[in-house]
């Protein structure tokens, strides 16, 4: 006789052992299988002419259709380019901010004013799109808004802003700074704060100053954080977010001011087109998919910081 | 020494200018909105209010379209908060334990939704398939769960010491029982924190209306800003109504309007800025 070997608890068992805590999991699961994975599978109406009445199942196929028509559209070009740009722009200025921001706020001595400073910073991260496209679109406003007053009391001339394609990325990236560059330095002051005391001390004793110390103790303290945002960020490019150019363009400045999630909106949800708006966006959704692998790769590469 | 005390004083004028590039903004809104209509018109209004009133915040007030979606704005919220605060914690609790089956894949399937997701239309499609369009559920589910959120619960849940939870294994509770009367209390931070971010969420929520409300009396506070701010819709009865030499400054109005919808934000900001910072750092930790 074989001693019986100890056996795995069986699948069944574990279910079974697990029962509550699956039950207390269901909403949050049938959550993403209906507003996640539901849509996922949604995006098959690209290769369809769907059909509101007919529905997924009744709509005919139509293989690459939209997509080709996307392609030869005189629109595709502009629409990457300016998607590409606004995203590109917001990186390059938007993701040192924080990072300067959170380095002056670790030079300040003074723990009330640097509380201070960081309770107005953040506030600004809780208003809501809405509030600030509001405030822009006054404050630039070629009559009465605040900034072509003071140009005027200065002799230049009022400029229409929100009217010139020329502006419009300058705008998008300033304010997007304005809003959220406090909020983001909250992750670099946590990652200052877990850098030991004793390295500044021993850099101290060598003589380096304060320029030196955060060069060679404070950044690269710094440098897994930063890498972590970036490659998210640089995944991220692509999805400019809809709500605010939604709100600040307008048909002067659709040159350089619509990008994809405004031409997906005005093709699906306006027109009808769902389709064609679903064909966009999926194509524009497998590039951000490929340009997040891509980061990740080429930093697991360099730093071996990455995030999978 | 002479050196640094330069960069110190330098330093501390560069944070006094994002202070100031911060706060003027709101501080100018609130000058504007609050003076009288000939000093706006000049131009004289820079800091402080002059000729002091609140004419405009009666206009806003007495405005129905403004009463309708504040009112509607606050059944969103509170009902939306609660859904998702629930939802929320208890998936998070049950992510929480490593001995639930399936538990890995379980944290696959929300992960990846961040780096993929359907995109506008079809998300569209499913809402409008279950029925939601033009009803409360439009602004409450499908923003129901944040994977952020999600995974900051998740990972102070796991901070919790097992032989608490232990404790109340041998008093005979259940894992729902366990998380009703132990770990509940003790995460009372946690809590607050997430649920005034899904509060602020859904208050400046702008897309779901947008894409799911098409009646207008179900409008929210951030839809009927934008007609009236950006869109220019501006009640002319309202305007007629006072009439005469009152002439109405459209700006002062708007500032207003902005002001009155965003005054709740700027009250619970100081709660929310006490819990807020830990609740991020809490999520910062790889889990």
């Amino acid at each position: 006789m074989h001693p019986s070997k100890p056996l795995r608890p069986s699948f069944l068992y574990r279910v079974k052992k697990s029962k509550v805590l699956l039950l207390m999991f269901l909403p949050c699961l049938l959550y993403y299988l209906i507003f996640k994975y539901a849509p996922m599978f949604g995006v098959a109406i690209s290769f369809q002419d769907y059909n509101l009445f007919k529905g997924i199942w009744e709509s005919k196929w139509v293989g690459f259709k939209y997509y080709q028509l996307f392609f030869e559209n005189p629109d595709f070009f502009i629409l990457i380019r300016n998607t590409f740009l606004l995203g590109f722009y917001n990186l390059v200025f938007g993701f040192p901010a924080p990072i300067i921001l959170a380095l002056l706020l670790n030079e300040v001595t003074r723990n009330v004013f640097k509380r201070f400073v960081q309770t107005v910073s953040y506030l600004p991260h809780f208003i809501s799109t809405v509030v600030v496209a509001g405030m822009v679109t006054m404050f630039l406003s070629p009559s009465s808004g605040i900034v072509n007053q003071l140009m005027k009391w200065i002799g230049l001339e009022p400029i229409n802003f929100l009217m010139n394609p020329s502006y419009f990325r300058t705008i998008y990236v300033a304010s997007d700074i304005w809003q959220h560059v406090g909020w983001e330095t909250i992750i670099y002051l946590a990652a200052l704060t877990s850098i030991d005391p004793q390295l500044y001390e021993a850099a101290k004793m060598d003589g380096a100053n304060r320029w030196q110390q955060t060069l060679s103790i404070t950044l690269p303290g710094m440098a897994p954080t930063i890498i972590i945002l970036l490659i998210l960020n640089v995944g991220r490019v692509l999805e400019v977010g809809f709500e605010k150019v939604f709100l600040l363009y307008n048909p002067a400045t659709y040159e350089t001011a619509d990008v994809i999630g405004t031409y997906v909106y005005r093709t699906g949800i306006i027109s009808g087109n769902y389709s064609y708006a679903t064909a966009i966006d999926l194509f524009m959704g497998i590039i951000s998919l490929v340009l997040i692998y891509g980061a990740n790769l080429v930093s697991r590469k360099i730093s071996e910081t990455s995030l999978w | 020494m002479r050196n640094i005390s330069i960069f110190q004083t330098v330093n501390t004028l560069i944070l006094l200018c994002v202070v100031v590039a911060t706060l003027y903004p709101f501080l100018y809104m609130i000058a504007v909105s609050l003076s009288g209509n000939l000093y706006v018109l000049r131009g004289e209004v820079w800091l402080w209010p002059k000729g002091f009133n609140l004419a405009m915040y009666e206009l806003v007030l007495n405005d129905p379209r403004i009463s309708t979606a504040y009112l509607n704005t606050i059944i969103y919220t509170v009902v939306g908060t609660a859904v998702a605060l629930t939802v929320t914690s208890i998936g998070a609790y049950s992510l929480s334990k490593r001995e639930m089956v399936g538990n890995q894949f379980f944290t696959l399937l929300i992960v990846f939704t961040m780096f993929f997701s359907g995109g506008m239309i079809p998300t569209f499609l499913v809402v409008r398939s279950l029925g939601f369009m033009d009803t409360l559920w439009a602004m409450v589910v499908p923003g129901a769960v944040s994977t952020w959120n999600l995974i900051i619960m998740r990972t102070f849940f796991r901070g919790i010491p097992a032989e608490l939870e232990e404790s109340g294994r041998i008093d005979g509770l259940n894992d729902f029982g366990i998380f009703l009367r132990i770990v509940l209390p003790l995460s009372k931070a946690v809590l607050a924190t997430i649920g005034l971010f899904y509060a602020v969420g859904i208050w400046n929520n702008f897309y779901q209306a947008l894409l799911y409300l098409r009646d207008s009396d179900r409008f929210p506070l951030q839809v009927v800003l934008r007609n009236i701010v950006l869109a220019g819709q501006i009640n002319n009865s309202n305007v007629t109504s006072i009439g005469g030499d009152n002439l109405i400054i459209e700006e002062s109005l708007k500032f207003a309007t902005i002001m009155v919808s965003t005054l709740p934000i700027l009250l619970v900001y100081p709660f929310l800025q006490k819990y807020f910072v830990k609740g991020v750092m809490i999520g910062s930790v790889k889990g």
